[in-house]
């Protein structure tokens, strides 16, 4: 039985145990979904999408034929061990505050001389998004196990948070939604899903550390620029676009209010 | 360039924030003219969802702020913010408060409606279970909002209660400046006939919400 089946028989036989309690029920929902995922720490769907992601960084490709073993995630050309837990920051060469996947997309133009439109215009679950997903998913294995390192020292880094801060309480749209509605409180779920209370730590740290994410549901790996799309979309906001300030300025705030926890990518979710 | 009203209303906003004298929630280098330009840059219209859902009324200029918003100094502006959306509230045309308790649960169980995946012609739902315990034989609730389990049976039917619970779901702003819960009515979410649903979930004796409660659990 291969590693997903495995997981959904898992899935089932723990919703089954869960199902047949009867008053404790949403107790045993939320044992349930732990029990879960203590069953699938072993075997992990996303490390097929690292492998794809790791194949994605080392073949050339583009018209400079070129791979993206050269790509500076922060810690010079081609480390890619421990870049992830140390973005987004500042890089000189753009003068930019760039999250994983903006950068990605600026080593993937001057690296390999490819169009960036396709790769941020394309749906998530289409080809292009999907090299991305798979190398968000590599690059954040890469950082597994460290300490998430983000604290604002540059003047535009500590503009992004400021920024991302403004943008987690913006209310908009015809719910009057903004990122702090669902996770701008402790200890208040949606339904039966717990939601991490963001601009603390610990809950900065939950979101923060377990994305990118397979998502055994959907079948389908997501970077965090697809969690904040369709966090967005929930809100009933208009789209964001790929990559944008607004999506890096929260990815921003986010970081830095997780520093210091433990990065656990790529994660795995109901 | 788009013509962005959202920097013409933050700017509006302005002298009414500094009457408070709060500093806002945020630090240096996301003032109004930087914050603007990301927002301009960063969203795109898709499906129904439009970057005019961007620009904020007074409510939601007011209540993105937090700090601002529940400074003691900003109690005259919260009073002033709940009079206007009161204001708002249509009250049922045939003065009729209840309808059909169990339309109001396929209601309250419905979160469709105002996404970029909806269509523009199905009905929306009412989002509220999940924020809200309703039924108490639904367990997939939400806790950012109080529990409405015998609500009816707790409060009784009185004019002034009907009222109140009205006004509440039409627009939940008029009894609370910053309250988390969407305005059902005012934003057009929800028509009178479906909040009259939801009355009669919440009030109906007959409904779920206000049976009996059984043995102890
Ligand atoms: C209408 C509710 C809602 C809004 C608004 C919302 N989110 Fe979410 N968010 C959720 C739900 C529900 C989940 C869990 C989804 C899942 O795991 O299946 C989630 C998950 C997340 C996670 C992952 C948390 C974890 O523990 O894995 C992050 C990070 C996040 N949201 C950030 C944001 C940001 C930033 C915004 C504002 C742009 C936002 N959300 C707006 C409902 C919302
Ligand atoms: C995003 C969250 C959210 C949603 C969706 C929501 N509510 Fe609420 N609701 C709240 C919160 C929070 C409160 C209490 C705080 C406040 O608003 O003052 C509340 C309060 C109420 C109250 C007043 C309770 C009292 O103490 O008298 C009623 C009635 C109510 N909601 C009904 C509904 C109905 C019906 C719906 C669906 C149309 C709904 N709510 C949807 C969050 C929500």
């Amino acid at each position: 039985m291969d590693r997903v089946s495995v997981g959904m028989a898992a899935f089932l036989a723990v919703s089954a145990a869960a199902a047949t309690a009867a008053y404790a029920q949403k107790d045993a929902a939320q044992e349930g979904i732990e029990a879960y995922r203590e069953a699938l720490q072993d075997g992990n769907p996303a490390e097929l999408y690292e492998a794809t992601g790791e194949e994605l960084w080392k073949t050339p490709a583009g018209p400079k034929k070129a791979s993206l073993e050269q790509c500076d995630l922060g810690l010079g050309p081609g480390v890619v061990k421990g870049a992830y837990a140390r973005l987004p920051r500042h890089f000189k060469d753009t003068d930019r505050v760039q999250d994983l996947e903006s950068r990605l997309l600026t080593c993937m133009e001057t690296l390999q001389g490819k169009d960036p439109k396709p790769y941020v215009e394309a749906a998530f679950t289409a080809p292009p998004k999907e090299e991305m997903n798979a190398l968000a998913a590599y690059i954040s294995g890469q950082s597994k196990d460290d300490p998430i390192a983000v604290t604002p020292k540059h003047p535009k880094e500590q503009a992004m948070y400021e920024l991302g801060k403004r943008m987690f309480y913006y209310q908009g749209g015809p719910y009057d939604f903004s990122c702090a509605t669902c996770h701008g409180q402790e200890g208040t779920r949606i339904r039966l899903q717990d939601l991490p209370y963001i601009p603390g730590p610990k809950g900065a740290a939950a979101g923060w550390s377990s994305w990118p994410a397979y998502r055994v549901s959907a079948g389908q790996m997501w970077s965090m620029q697809w969690r904040l799309n369709d966090c967005f979309r929930q809100q009933r906001f208009p789209e964001p676009v790929y990559t944008s300030d607004a999506t890096i300025a929260l990815s921003m705030f986010m970081a830095a209010n997780a520093s210091g926890a433990t990065m656990k990518t790529p994660g795995i979710k109901r | 360039m788009k013509h962005f009203a959202f920097l013409a209303v933050l700017l509006l906003a302005g002298p009414a924030l500094s009457e408070t004298k709060a500093a806002p929630s945020w630090g240096a280098g996301a003032e109004d003219a930087a914050f603007a330009r990301m927002l301009a840059t960063s969203f795109k219209d898709k499906g129904i969802a439009k970057t005019d859902r961007l620009t904020q009324d007074e409510t939601q200029a007011f209540c993105s702020d937090p700090e601002a918003a529940a400074n003691p100094a900003a109690a005259d502006r919260r009073r002033q913010i709940e009079a206007a959306n009161m204001a708002t509230v249509k009250w049922p045309s045939d003065g009729k408060w209840l309808g059909d308790w169990k339309q109001g649960e396929a209601i309250a169980q419905s979160g469709r409606g105002n996404t970029w995946t909806d269509k523009p012609d199905t009905p929306n739902g009412g989002n509220c279970y999940n924020c809200h315990q309703i039924s108490p034989t639904e367990i997939s609730y939400g806790t950012i909002g109080p529990s409405l389990t015998q609500y009816g049976a707790l409060r009784g039917q009185s004019e002034e209660t009907l009222k109140a619970a009205w006004a509440k779901i039409y627009n939940a702003k008029s009894l609370n400046a910053c309250s988390n819960m969407p305005r059902a009515g005012h934003m057009g979410i929800l028509g009178e006939a479906q909040i009259k649903h939801l009355m009669a979930l919440l009030f109906d004796p007959a409904s779920p919400v206000n049976a009996k409660p059984g043995p102890a659990q």
